[in-house]
């Protein structure tokens, strides 16, 4: 393949983590009220009362300490439409997202609102809360809320009474228990990852088993993986074939676990500098890991050919090739 | 160039996890802690300065937004730093500059790190496509240049160790300090397991909540102020990219030459002689000696030996992190700012038992990503010149 006109590459970058919070005193107070199904304010010194509560007062600048009930029903005083919900938002059907001032609030709560169709929807519309079946003291023990004047029904409510949802009242006893302190934030992130011209050249070679290295033109330096030189801001356009073989200019040995790790300790990371580069990669060595030494000649391991893409995973690691060390003064200047 | 001056600094108490307080309530601990110390209430405060480390170690884009009414921001100015692990350094470095260039009288400083509710090993460690899967977080990121400087100046294997012995006593005289531990030894130390060879556990910082305040004040402030307070002598910030052909990570281009645009903005030509001590970001106990190089205490390949005869210990010729540092307190977005911080409180005379003797000139130091982003401060108990 002719490597100078290699499209660029792409893949997905999928990545996530189930962060924690720590919610303090007067979000935890929030918090355990929505599991007990009670909306809390939080009153600041000028008398209003912020839903969702504000932990510092805004004007004076003091911690809120004055928390009070406020109604489950409230009216939309502003909102806008979605047709097509994304993974994650409250309703997987067309909803309306709703700034919602509750009963007995000064500020407004965006919400989701299960009107069913856009033309239902208005602003000064009286809603209520539609709460979770199942509570755990989140946000979305509020589902949603839904159309009507009257105080909730609660979900496993068929007779239409008030079981509980009056302000300042909790006669579900089920719900209750210890305060809520945190909780869990899971956080998903999809990217699509797409590589340089310069990258997409080295990684097509890599598919041919040949290893790309580039020329910046003012510093002379041969980058591997080719990129715009990091010193001179220049893009990299000669090509430089770089041997599969190099000198371990410093290592490190990794004996710990950790969270996301892909290999299983321990195991030897070194910055290999490949005959004829400027500039070490890191890579895994393998063989007589125990013996790794900086100046150690090393010869890259492919993996089978049929296997290759473009990857430098196609080079399971690199072994030691027994021939002298490297003397010090050659791989100084690259550690 | 305006005066400016530490009229008062705060800190959280540092731990593995504050589930006490959200982040708006960590942060406020230290803020609250900082206005009492300079005798400043919020009417007098004219801007905020929030520095945070990456959002991914948090999972929280721009959390300046819902902090801002925590941070007393509504109704002033506020800015987000963005520099790695340097991030507190170059926020203090930041709000310098807006009271330096006359735009403010008092600006609030104020950087943290809840690490407690993530994961910075794995956010370190998230790999691309069309990488190799050999990522190992800031250990095994910075182990490499461990054993580079190791080689390269001929220091003996026990000089790390004698790092994390005198840190964490160090911060076993510090009240806020993460890790206290007045029973550490060489010998504890260096039987510790070896995580990143040639990092051990013991030489390596641990993962802290925590939050850090300054206040920061013109030269009216300053005069004003009841208490003593810390001029500012010199600031300086440097950048240089996380790799390029010939990079020296032992011994940075940009951090020799920050330090040297330090010293001579603040009137020093002999830092070991002039500077009484210093809070350096060391993180890894083999950066003490590397950055007493790269900062100019010490000639290159020589920093170990000051490590080695106790001069770097409270009561040497330059006491470094009488605090204990980042070795017993690493709250990241938040260990820049505790540096400048603790260099204020030296020459306030306000550091409590790590107080060193007589300290009039002290040096605040910190750096972040791979050795890239560099920002430190000179203080005094005098404007100097």
């Amino acid at each position: 393949m002719d490597t100078a006109s290699a499209p660029p590459l792409a893949a997905p970058l999928d990545i996530a983590f189930d962060y924690t919070r720590s919610l303090g005193p007067v979000l935890g107070r929030f918090m355990t009220g929505l599991r007990d199904r009670r909306v809390l304010g939080a009153r600041t010194a000028d008398g209003r009362v912020h839903v969702p509560p504000l932990e510092y007062d805004p004007m004076t600048h003091t911690p809120v300490t004055e928390l009070v009930s406020v109604s489950p029903t409230g009216t939309v005083t502003s909102w806008t439409w979605t047709d097509r919900p994304l993974d994650g938002q409250p309703l997987d059907r067309p909803f309306g997202w709703a700034l919602i001032r509750l009963d007995g609030a000064d500020t407004a709560l965006l919400h989701a609102v299960d009107a069913g169709t856009r033309e239902s929807m208005r602003t000064g519309m009286r809603v209520r809360v539609r709460w979770a079946a199942e509570r755990s003291g989140d946000i979305r023990d509020i589902a949603c809320f839904e159309p009507g004047p009257g105080p909730p029904r609660a979900p496993d409510d068929t007779t239409g009474g008030d079981p509980g949802s009056a302000p300042g009242t909790n006669s579900d006893p089920a719900t209750s228990g210890d305060p809520v302190i945190g909780i869990v934030t899971p956080i998903r992130l999809s990217y699509t990852h797409t590589t340089s011209a310069e990258e997409s050249r080295y990684l097509h070679a890599l598919a041919e088993g040949r290893l790309l290295g580039q020329r910046c033109p003012a510093c002379r330096k041969v980058y591997v993986p080719p990129r715009v030189c990091p010193a001179d801001g220049l893009p990299t356009e000669e090509e430089v074939p770089v041997r599969d073989h190099g000198t371990v200019t410093t290592f490190c040995v990794v004996n710990v676990p950790f969270a996301g790790q892909r290999l299983e300790p321990p195991y030897v990371v070194a910055q290999v500098l490949l005959d004829g580069a400027d500039i070490p990669i890191p890579h895994l060595i393998l063989g007589q890991a125990g013996d790794v030494r900086m100046g150690m000649r090393v010869a890259a391991v492919w993996r089978d050919p049929t296997t290759w893409t473009t990857t430098p995973e196609n080079i399971a690691h690199f072994r030691p090739t027994g021939e002298p060390d490297a003397p010090y003064e050659s791989y100084q200047e690259h550690l | 160039m305006r005066r400016a001056a530490v009229l008062g600094t705060g800190q959280t108490q540092h731990q593995t996890r504050r589930t006490d307080v959200s982040m708006a309530g960590l942060c406020r601990e230290a803020i609250d802690r900082a206005l009492a110390d300079a005798g400043v209430d919020w009417p007098q405060i004219d801007a905020v300065v929030l520095g945070k480390a990456p959002d991914l170690f948090e999972g929280v884009m721009m959390p300046e937004l819902f902090l801002a009414d925590a941070l007393g921001a509504a109704g002033r100015p506020l800015l987000r730093v963005h520099t790695a692990g340097s991030v507190g350094g170059a926020t203090g470095v930041v709000a310098t500059s807006l009271v330096r260039a006359g735009v403010h009288q008092r600006v609030l400083a104020v950087a943290f790190e809840k690490q407690s509710e993530s994961n910075a090993m794995w956010a370190l460690s998230i790999q691309p496509p069309f990488t190799a899967p050999i990522g190992a977080g800031a250990g095994g990121y910075f182990a490499p240049h461990v054993r580079a400087y190791i080689r390269r100046s001929n220091a003996p294997e026990h000089v790390g160790a004698m790092v994390a012995v005198k840190d964490r006593r160090n911060g076993a005289l510090n009240p806020y300090a993460h890790l206290r531990q007045p029973e550490i030894t060489l010998e504890s130390v260096r039987a510790s397991p070896m995580l990143w060879d040639p990092i051990r556990y013991d030489e390596t910082c641990p993962s802290s909540d925590g939050a850090c305040a300054i206040v920061i004040g013109d030269q009216a402030a300053a005069e004003a102020s009841e208490r003593p307070v810390a001029w500012i002598r010199a600031t300086a910030m440097r950048t240089e990219p996380t790799y390029f052909a010939g990079k020296d990570h032992v011994n940075p281009r940009a951090g020799a030459e920050a330090a040297q645009a330090l010293w001579q903005a603040a009137g020093i030509t002999d830092p070991l002689a002039e500077v009484d001590v210093a809070e350096i970001y060391v993180p890894f106990s083999w950066f003490e000696p590397m950055w007493l190089e790269n900062l100019g205490f010490a000639e290159a390949g020589h920093g170990w030996k000051l490590t080695e005869s106790g001069e770097t210990q409270i009561g040497g010729r330059l006491p470094v992190n009488p605090s204990g540092g980042v070795l017993c307190s690493n709250p990241i977005g938040a260990s820049g700012m505790l540096r400048f911080a603790e260099a204020a409180r030296q020459v306030m005379g306000r550091a409590g038992e790590h107080q060193v003797a007589g300290a009039k000139t002290a040096l605040g130091h910190a750096y972040g990503g791979g050795s890239q982003f560099f920002s430190m401060w000179v203080v005094g108990d005098t404007a100097g010149r």
